[in-house]
Order: structure tokens, then sequence, then C-alpha cells
């Protein structure tokens, strides 16, 4: 297990992102409800909560693939849901994996990867591809650069996929139950990247069903109850002696479900 | 029982009587093929011989014969029909190379989001319900005949050249369809996914989605250069374009005799036929390939 001490010494970390007060609607349903959350730099939080309680939307919405509808969110300091904000170019520094790995299937690996390189920052050719080569080498998928998705497991899409997310150089990376679609022989490898990456110290948000992984890898650990954050707290204290009655049901579903 | 010491007798009696079953069977279906060529044979003979039968003994076939199936009319219309089937198979390639590309203006435009492009997707739905609605031979007369009549100055007046203008609008349309049937196909994470790299909304498009799109609609896109190989006869109602169509017009007229439609007709069929049986063999590849590469 990785310890990560908490720093209560500082008085402030500086923030890496401010969600403040974001509320999210689809139609008449709120998923995200005056939701407020602070994540440090080099900070891995985990979120958690029953199917449906904002997890995937919180993270949809701070990379701006959906707008809010109130609130605001800093990157930075800076808010970046205001407008005339280059959208473009908030994406390129936040990373988002999903669950359902999403390489796009007509492209081989290694064309895939760069993409985002090549023609979102026009960065050259050959720069790009080694790069992304150097990097599908050390996440171990250097023999499935030229193959097409469809033709590599879902862990290597997976782990591709996060690649991917990481030509960037991303400043936060967002994962949105990345190992729900793996079969469960799979799953570590995933999870194996994901800790090297928390390792390195690179800010991450978590949603996720793993609760084991969560209290391993996380440095705080949040429960979502409709649309807020119930109850935040280090991974320890949370799955122990979790304060909110909500927090403790969840918990003890989970727990019977055999996945804690 | 006694079965730890006979069992190797067993075992040796088994193996041919395995074999000779699989013979067996193998000949059964052997017979079984052979009785459904029979079968297939026999109905497909009794059908058609029947069909023939009727037509050939009604009232008026005698005259029906002379009218359609002349020979002598044939060898003398060919010529000319075959001359203008070849202002078919230009126009064909003409419209080939427009209609794609209008249509994927059109499908592009109607696939952009965000308020700030509502006019673009406005006048692409009003485009594709537009020229959708109007009948093709309505359409063709329309410009055709319209346009030339306005005398633009630095527009053509050639009524071949709009004849194309108005295949390429009406098709276009409805192959625009087919591409946004296609872009709306791939799942909503793949925009999601391109657009978290950085891309824009074109770029995103560009190089995320209309691949995919295209790959998955090249059946239907087939099919729609299948019906424009024939919808190039309609330009013949402008009446100056000599086409296969109205060349056979043209000689019926003066002969009264139909026989020139049959020779337009087969030309068609020469070109039709291959076609479609090239598009099912792509369509049938296509999904074996498919259903091959899923892991």
């Amino acid at each position: 297990m990785t310890s990560h001490p908490p720093e209560p010494e500082i008085a402030a970390a500086p923030v890496k992102l401010a969600l403040e007060g974001v509320r999210k609607s689809y139609g008449d349903r709120t998923v995200l409800d005056a939701m407020t959350l602070d994540v440090d730099d080099h900070e891995v939080v985990c979120l958690i909560g029953p199917s449906g309680c904002g997890k995937s939307t919180l993270l949809r919405c701070v990379d701006l693939l959906d707008p809010i509808d109130a609130g605001a969110i800093y990157l930075d300091g800076t808010d970046i849901t205001a407008r005339g904000v280059d959208t473009n170019a908030v994406r390129r520094r936040i990373g988002i994996v999903f669950q359902s790995f999403n390489l796009f299937p007509h492209m081989t690996v290694l064309d895939n990867v760069p993409l985002g390189a090549r023609r979102a920052q026009r960065r050259a050719r050959a720069e790009s591809e080694e790069q992304a080569r150097d990097l599908l080498e050390r996440f171990g998928l250097g023999d499935k650069a030229d193959e097409y998705p469809n033709r590599i497991s879902g862990g290597q899409n997976q782990r591709a996929a996060i690649v991917r997310a990481l030509m960037n150089d991303p400043e936060i990376l967002l994962l949105d139950e990345v190992t729900s679609a793996l079969d469960p022989e799979l799953v570590g490898e995933v999870l194996g990247v994901i800790r090297e990456l928390a390792d390195r110290g690179l800010t991450m948000i978590l949603a996720t069903h793993e609760m084991g992984f969560a209290r391993d890898v996380a440095h705080r650990v949040c429960f979502l109850h409709e649309g807020r954050v119930l109850e935040a707290a280090p991974p320890a204290e949370l799955f122990s002696e979790p304060r909110q009655e909500r927090t403790r049901a969840f918990l003890q579903r989970v727990t019977e479900a055999g996945r804690l | 029982m006694n079965d730890a010491p006979t069992s190797p007798t067993i075992d040796d009696s088994i193996a041919p009587r395995g074999a000779v079953e699989s013979i067996g069977r193998r000949g059964w279906h052997q017979q079984e093929g052979v009785r459904a060529g029979a079968i297939a044979t026999v109905s497909t003979v009794v059908f058609f011989g029947l069909a023939i039968f009727l037509i050939v003994n009604s009232p008026n076939w005698p005259r029906v014969r002379n009218q359609f199936f002349s020979p002598s009319d044939f060898r003398d219309a060919w010529p000319a029909v075959l001359g203008g089937f070849w202002v078919n198979v230009r126009l064909f390639f003409q419209a080939m190379a427009l209609i794609p590309l209008a249509a994927l203006v059109i499908a592009v435009m109607r696939s952009l989001r965000g308020p700030a492009f509502f006019p673009l997707r406005l006048l692409s739905i009003i485009y594709t319900d537009v020229f959708r609605g109007i009948p093709l031979i309505l359409l063709i007369l329309l410009i055709g005949f319209g346009i030339p009549a306005l005398d633009i100055a630095g527009l053509p007046n050639d009524a071949a050249f709009w004849g194309l203008i108005a295949l390429t609008l009406s098709y276009s349309a409805y192959t625009a369809e087919i591409y946004r049937s296609g872009i709306d196909a791939a799942p909503e994470s793949q925009r999601a996914a391109a657009r978290s790299l950085g891309l824009t909304q074109f770029q995103t498009l560009r190089y995320a989605l209309l691949p995919q799109a295209i790959r998955n609609v090249v059946p239907a896109l087939m099919n729609t250069v299948v019906s424009l190989q024939k919808d190039v006869a309609l330009i013949a109602v402008l009446g100056v374009v000599r086409d296969a169509t109205r060349e056979a017009q043209i000689i019926t007229t003066r002969t009264f005799n139909y026989t020139p439609y049959l020779a337009a007709t087969v030309l068609f069929l020469a070109v039709s036929i291959p076609l479609t049986r090239y598009v099912d063999f792509y369509v049938a590849r296509d999904r074996a390939r498919r259903s091959q590469s899923q892991v």
C-alpha cells in the first residue's frame, strides 16, 4: 500500500481544481446540485457512490464536455466555465479516460495516441509519433502499436486510451470508471497503470467502483449523493468510520457484494 | 461387468463403424443436395415456362412481338441508342464525382453543434427537405428549363449541364442523410473522446467520426449508386439531351415501333445487373469481415 502522509501543517496547498456550486441538469433531472469540491495539486481523489449520483457527469463537466447550468469551475484559479474561454485549450490541459475506452476503431493504436498532439496542437508527425511510441513502450504496449483496437484486449484498449490521454501531458487526469467494462482478469493491468501515475504525482480524479483500489491509491475519497459531496475524508477514515448514515449504508452494500 | 479387458476390442470395433457411418452421412447429404437442385430446376422451368406460355398465347402477342421485339428495328436503332448511352455513362460519372462531395458538405453542416452553427444546420435541413421532397423528374424539368431561361451571364445554358445539377441536388440530399445516419451511429462517447483531446468540432468530424461513419454506410451508398445509374435516364425529359432513352424515343416517334426502347433497356441492364451483383458481393464480404474482426 502506498502511504501518503497528510500535510496539515501547510496552511493551503495550491488548489489545482475547484468546483463552486456547480449545478447540472439533464431535462428535469438534476444530476449535480451545488457541487463544491477542491482538488489539490498532485492529489488523487476518488469519487464513490451509487450509479446516477453524478460521478460521470462531474468528470464530463470538468473536461467541458457538458456545459454546466450554474456555478463555476476553476483551474489554477481561472474560471474555465466563463464566457470566451478557449475550451479546446482547456481540454488539452485535462485528460479524460472513459469506461468504454473509445479508441477510434478505424485507426491503429499508434494513430490513435498522437491524434490530439498532431491535429489539435499541430505538432510534427515524426516527433509526436516518437513520443507516442515511447509512452506505449513504457506502458507495455510497444508491440501493439500497429494493431487496430478490435484486435487487442479490453485491458490493452484501456491502457492505450490512458496513454492517449497522457500525450497532451495533462495537468489533471480524469478517469471515469475505467475498469467497469473490463473482464475481471484484465482489471489489474489497468489499475497498475493508474497506480504508477499516482506514484508519479499526477493529479487525478477517479470515479470508481473499485473500493479496494480507492482505499489504496486515493488521498481523499468523496462519497457523492444526489449531486453533492456528502462526505469526504482520507480513505482510511471514510472506509472504516464513515460519519454519514448514507455513506455507511452504501459501503455496507458494497461490502455485501464483496467489492470491499 | 468385464469392461477392463474388453475395452480394446470395443475401441477397435467402434473406429471402423464410425467411419462407415460418416461415409453414409456424407452420401445422404449428397443425395439431399441433388434432390434440392432437381426441385429448384423443375420449379424454375415450370414457372418461367408458364409465364412465357401465357405471354405468347395472349390474344395480342403477335402485334406486341412486332412492336417490341422486332430484330430489324433493334438492329437499326442500336447505333444511335448506344451512342446516346455514352451520354448517360458520362452523366453518371460526372454525377458520381459531384454527389459525394456535395452530400458531405451538407452532412457536416447538419452535424455541427452549438448555437453558433445554427444557421448552417438550418440551411442543411431546408436543403434536404426541399430536394428530397421534389420528384426528380420535376426537378430536372424545373432546373433544366428554368435556369437556362434566365439567361444569366457567365452561367452555361447547356441543358445537359443543368440536368447534371438537378441530379446532383436531388441525390446529394439523399446521400447527405445516409452520411448523417452514419455519423449519428457513432457512439456519443467517440465524439467526447475526440473533443477531450482538444480537437475542434471540425477536426472531430474529419478525423474521428466521418471515417467510421463512411465505412459504416458504404453498403447504403452503393445502393444509391445503383439507383443513380438508372435515374440518369430521366435527363431525356429535357428533349435536347440525346441520351439513350431520348434517341430511342426519337426513332420510335418516326417508326411507331417500340423496339428501340428495348435496346435502351438492354444497355441499362448490362450495367446495372453486374453493378447490383457487385454491391451484394461487397456487402456480404464486408459483413463477414466485420464479424470476423470481433475479438
